[in-house]
């Protein structure tokens, strides 16, 4: 596979990163934000310990973000192991919260391919509306470029119908100019979604790995024509960076990015700060974790 | 060389052990009586005391589950710093208006204050707690916890016994908490922060803002995180405004007056009783 050797200005990046972050974002755009961010959310739950009940319980509070105050939207997914698919599924079925499931080995990666497409084809199967798949980074850093693209549409034809997000883990991928290449190959080997992170390593998504893969997104609609999606993932967990996010995507991919359809937050507990915020915003009284829901 | 020019303190607010300014970067004048020099004294905003309340929030699992020894120990501590510091306590005292004798009571009465309190964190429990008679096969009994969070509404007219006074026995208990310093009375603010930071008090436990009590006592009495607040005076506005934005989160209130915090009046272990919640226990006996 060739490539587009797009070299990124790691010091242009951060100038950038740190002018957008010092926006100030006035009142009514705020309420609009939240609004926007709580839509986008991916309500996240990976762990080791999930139980059913535990994703039922998440999958009632993405339909039911607080219920004591009224008109606020659903989240966009619930994002699970694949054996949480079917309870998911079932938990969900009179709304319109997709599920996404992590799929090929999540975090690490490191299996077979055959295993992968299994794995995947059996999420699938079970209905998820999303597949989370993670590239395999010892490969791409030892400069295996071929095998990482090759493997990225198999997995999108394994998929089928449902869409395919593609987790560069970009904590592993040590330069931004490798966030860039590992963006470009995603997109060109079919990806619906950019993803930074598994949440699994250290730093998660930051605001200059997602403006990095940004741009490519960018580049990669000027010349294809095709809308790629973007999903910072981990340690995005306050309605300050979530509005910082949005700044910078409204800035950089335009107003058409600024739709669940194309831009997702992986989170677990940015929901309920955006939900103190907005409540904040609306009372005008500071608010507790202690009178929102535990999850 | 005689006129040597004075290096005079920079007031600053106490926020999450810190030495802070407002984030504001307002301030206020404050006129000494006696030489009629001006002074800045930080203005707190509502987001200091935002700042202030995570930062009490965040502090309280760890004092609240230190043992009662150990705050004992802590609170003794304050006493013992707050003693060598005596002289510049005084002076600062003289400054907001009293007559050296005057302040040098405030003084000692403050230490005292302290050790007394000190001395309560390890018995309050044995006198409110109770084994409880009931007519059922349980073992019923009663014990204290601490209420959480305390925002104080320091009184108005003293700038160190009244605020020691409130802040003592809320610590005693297990409590952390955010202060609202007297703005006549606002020059000890530093000296007390000082003190705390160099007693062992964890960061956050004590937060100690100077500012105005108008601008800031909405923020104090809705704050959904702070779980109680002591107020100290008689404004009957005030009063039913505290109490009526309390009731959104049934925060506990105190409203305390002048005997609260004098001396002889205030010294009682029911001081402590106000930041305290009752846990009631069945436990089943006999099977």
């Amino acid at each position: 596979m060739k490539l587009s050797e797009t070299k990124v200005d790691q010091i242009g990046v951060q100038e950038r990163v740190a002018r957008l972050q010092s926006r100030s974002i006035k009142a009514e755009s705020k309420k609009e934000a939240l609004t926007l961010a709580l839509s986008m959310i991916d309500l996240t739950t990976l762990e080791g310990r999930d139980s059913p009940n535990k994703v039922r319980q998440l999958c009632y509070k993405a339909t039911h973000l607080h219920e004591s105050f009224p008109g606020l939207p659903h989240v966009a997914a619930i994002c699970v192991y694949a054996p949480m698919i079917s309870t998911a599924k079932q938990a969900l079925q009179d709304s319109k919260v997709k599920v996404a499931a992590v799929a090929t080995a999540f975090p690490s990666g490191m299996t077979s391919l055959e295993t992968k497409l299994d794995e995947v084809k059996q999420a699938a199967q079970d209905g998820a509306d999303e597949i989370d798949m993670v590239i395999s980074r010892g490969r791409f850093l030892s400069g295996d470029f071929d095998y990482v693209a090759e493997e990225i549409s198999r997995v999108k034809e394994a998929c089928g119908s449902a869409h395919l997000k593609v987790i560069l883990e970009t904590g592993e991928l040590v330069t931004l100019d490798n966030v860039r290449t590992a963006s470009d190959i995603a997109m060109a080997a079919g990806a619906d979604f950019i993803k930074t992170s598994t949440g699994k390593i250290q730093p998660a998504a930051t605001p200059e790995v997602t403006l990095v893969m940004m741009q490519a997104i960018q580049d990669f609609y000027r010349k294809h024509g095709r809308k790629v999606g973007l999903k910072p993932a981990g340690g995005i967990s306050k309605s300050k960076q979530a509005i910082q996010y949005l700044v910078m995507l409204r800035e950089t991919l335009g107003q058409d990015w600024l739709h669940p359809d194309l831009f997702r937050f992986g989170a677990s507990s940015l929901a309920n700060d955006i939900l103190m915020q907005v409540v904040k915003q609306n009372t005008g009284i500071y608010q507790s974790t202690s009178y929102f829901s535990l999850d | 060389m005689n006129d040597r020019i004075n290096v005079r303190k920079t007031h600053k607010m106490f926020i999450n052990g810190k030495f802070a300014r407002s984030e504001s970067e307002r301030t206020f004048g404050w006129t000494t009586s006696d030489t009629k020099d001006s002074t800045n004294i930080c203005r707190a905003s509502r987001k200091d005391f935002r700042d202030s309340v995570l930062a009490a929030k965040n502090a309280f699992s760890g004092w609240s589950s230190r043992t009662a020894y150990n705050r004992a120990q802590i609170i003794y501590r304050c006493a013992e710093i707050l003693e060598g510091r005596s002289a510049q306590l005084v002076e600062e005292l003289r400054t907001q208006g009293l007559d050296s004798e005057d302040a040098q009571l405030e003084v000692r009465q403050t230490i005292d204050l302290l050790v007394y309190y000190a001395g309560w964190a390890d018995k309050y429990q044995q006198l409110f707690s109770s084994v409880n008679p009931v007519s059922a096969p349980y073992f019923n009994f009663t014990a204290l916890e601490a209420t959480g969070v305390v925002a104080i509404i320091a009184p108005r007219e003293s700038g160190l016994l009244g605020i020691v006074s409130a802040i003592a026995p809320t610590l005693v208990g297990g409590n952390t908490c955010v202060t609202l310093m007297s703005e006549e009375n606002p020059l000890c603010t530093s000296s007390l922060s000082e003190t705390l930071h160099t007693s062992d008090v964890p960061a956050g436990v004590v937060n100690l803002l100077t500012g105005f009590r108008s601008e800031l006592i909405d923020q104090f009495s809705t704050h959904m995180e702070v779980n109680a607040l002591i107020y100290f005076g008689e404004d009957k506005d005030e009063i039913t405004q505290i109490e009526t934005n309390a009731a959104e989160n049934v925060k506990r209130v105190s409203i305390c007056t002048r005997q609260d915090w004098e001396y002889e009046s205030s010294l009682s272990p029911y001081a402590i009783l106000r930041t305290q919640e009752t846990k009631t226990t069945w436990h089943p006996i006999g099977f």
